[in-house]
């Protein structure tokens, strides 16, 4: 078999179209992503980061160019790709047990064994007990874990990380870094996040994409060194390669946000 | 909140219990002047009855009004009437807000739909629908069905247009959870549209019970066969106006209690929920 990448994205260019004008999002950006790889793509806010994210969930499709996963379109109900939002969005009408079984009932997947594994995922989590909970009875970090085992129950092959640790305290924020990452390694997940935030982009990935904005196309790429990849998100943050790297990134950033500024002005 | 820490604290204890003292002695306030002004009204409403500040005739008086009760229960032809009349709201009040919601569905389902009949909502929700009466009658008859259908068509379109907005407020990201498990419309609909809109539908039905009530009365009033609204409609033409102070007291007391069944229901559906 030929050495495909797990995740293609194929000359992407996004354009939103509104009655008044035509807004580009994204400018023929591919990327290829190995199995297992993590990620992350950082940038300015309003670089089409989301966007990306999207059409690589199969929600939107892109104006031009393609995204395949396995070398397959990702159609259709046997998709198998996890997304995680800012937020937790759990339906506060339904028990954190119905919240996290919603995906494998949907993909007609609810069995007895199934249900086990997505209900185990919990504990695994650390919650305990929660199962015919309102979401409205937890706390920001337990709901967040909640969406996180509800995202992992349908054994997605890809996970979607849109900022979801954005809204979070920065204590649950480590917290729940650790947890995600070392889950992710654990079951050998391939996963993109997208972030501002650079210490968490060092910290979680082994691979980041600067983004510059409108449109937005990958301004820069960084492979984070060898030592950190190895560590968990907290641990990174102390290794000595990490600060360089931040700094690194940071003055890039800045630079992009200037000349966004110049050419505006 | 209780304050348990290890260590006992009477004086916190103490100011709990004052507090606690003090929120019983406000409801009993409350209460008092509720109770109050109940009694006071109904007083002074026999009181100038009989000293004929007002006309007794008119305005009838509560001893004249539970005489009447008395009697009406006793020959049993009121609970037929107000059985009646209830049986007509609630099947009215249950039809607008299933076929208002219905409707909302379909807006939702077809958003061409929505967008061509947007004016045409706009004109049903701002005539009054009672001025439909006539027609309905003429057209299903002068029977019970065109009574519901006056208890139901007065509240349809509100409780569409309210339900539909619902519908489309909901918060993008739910959708997008829901589709990236590769959810069809249908099943969209299921899970979040309708489950997310049902304080929404709720708080509509707290405002069809009321709007029900009028339909039925007016539709009684024009069919002119039994129930409250045709014993208000024949005590006005027979000058008899104790009849037409009990039914509107009737008419308090059980739309009152529908009301209640709806919040009782609230309660029920939104457990957990908040």
């Amino acid at each position: 078999m030929a050495a495909v990448s797990f995740l293609q994205v194929q000359d992407v260019t996004h354009t939103y179209f509104s009655l008044k004008e035509k807004t580009a999002a994204l400018e023929n950006v591919s990327i290829e992503v190995e199995k297992g790889e993590f990620v992350s793509f950082l940038g300015p806010s309003g670089c089409g980061k989301t966007t990306l994210l999207s059409i690589i969930a199969g929600i939107v499709s892109p104006t031009e160019g393609r995204v395949l996963v396995e070398g397959r379109t990702p159609d259709g109900k046997d998709r198998h790709i996890g997304y995680m939002l800012q937020q937790d969005y759990l339906f506060p009408w339904k028990t954190i047990e119905e919240n996290v079984l919603i995906g494998l009932h949907i993909s007609k997947k609810l069995g007895p064994e199934t249900k086990e594994t997505a209900l185990g995922l919990l504990k695994k989590f650390g919650l305990y007990e929660v199962e015919k909970k309102y979401p409205k009875e937890l706390s920001g970090g337990m709901r967040q874990r909640a969406a996180l085992a509800r995202t992992l129950a349908v054994d997605p092959d890809i996970l979607l990380l849109d900022e979801p640790f954005s809204a979070l305290d920065y204590q649950t924020k480590l917290n729940l870094e650790d947890l995600v990452f070392n889950t992710l390694k654990t079951y050998q997940k391939t996963a993109v996040l997208v972030t501002h935030d650079i210490g968490e982009a060092i910290a979680m990935s082994d691979r980041i994409l600067l983004f510059s904005k409108q449109p937005g196309t990958i301004h820069k790429t960084f492979a984070v060194p060898e030592p950190i990849r190895k560590l968990t998100p907290f641990e990174a943050r102390q290794e000595p390669e990490f600060q360089p790297l931040f700094q690194n990134i940071w003055k890039e950033l800045n630079d992009l946000e200037q000349q966004t500024t110049e050419t505006k002005s | 909140m209780t304050l348990n820490n290890k260590q006992p604290k009477p004086k916190v204890d103490f100011l709990h219990e004052a507090f606690l003292k003090e929120q019983q002695a406000e409801k009993r306030r409350v209460r008092f002047f509720q109770i109050a002004i109940f009694i006071v009204f109904f007083s002074l409403w026999e009181t100038a009855s009989r000293l004929a500040w007002i006309d007794p005739l008119i305005f009838s008086s509560p001893s004249a009004v539970w005489a009447l009760f008395l009697e009406k229960m006793g020959d049993g032809s009121l609970p037929g009437h107000i059985g009646v009349t209830v049986f007509e709201t609630i099947l009215g009040f249950l039809a607008g807000t299933l076929l208002g919601t219905f409707l909302a569905a379909l807006l939702w389902w077809f958003p061409r739909l929505s967008k061509i009949l947007d004016p045409y909502l706009v004109v049903l929700n701002a005539m009054p629908k009672v001025a439909l009466g006539p027609i309905l009658i003429v057209a299903i008859g002068p029977s019970l069905t065109s009574i519901i259908a006056m208890g139901a068509i007065i509240s349809v379109i509100i409780t569409t247009i309210v339900v539909y907005t619902s519908f489309q407020e909901i918060d993008e990201n739910y959708l997008k959870v829901m589709k990236t498990f590769g959810a069809t419309k249908r099943e969209i609909f299921k899970e979040v549209i309708l489950p997310a809109s049902i304080p929404t539908i709720i708080s509509t039905l707290k405002v069809n019970v009321g709007l029900s009530w009028v339909g039925v009365i007016v539709g009684e009033f024009l069919v002119s066969a039994q129930g409250l609204g045709y014993m208000i409609i024949y005590g006005f033409q027979v000058f008899n106006f104790n009849l037409v102070m009990l039914s509107l007291l009737i008419i308090a007391v059980f739309a009152t209690l529908m009301y209640q069944g709806v919040e009782l229901l609230e309660r029920k559906w939104m457990k957990g929920r908040v």
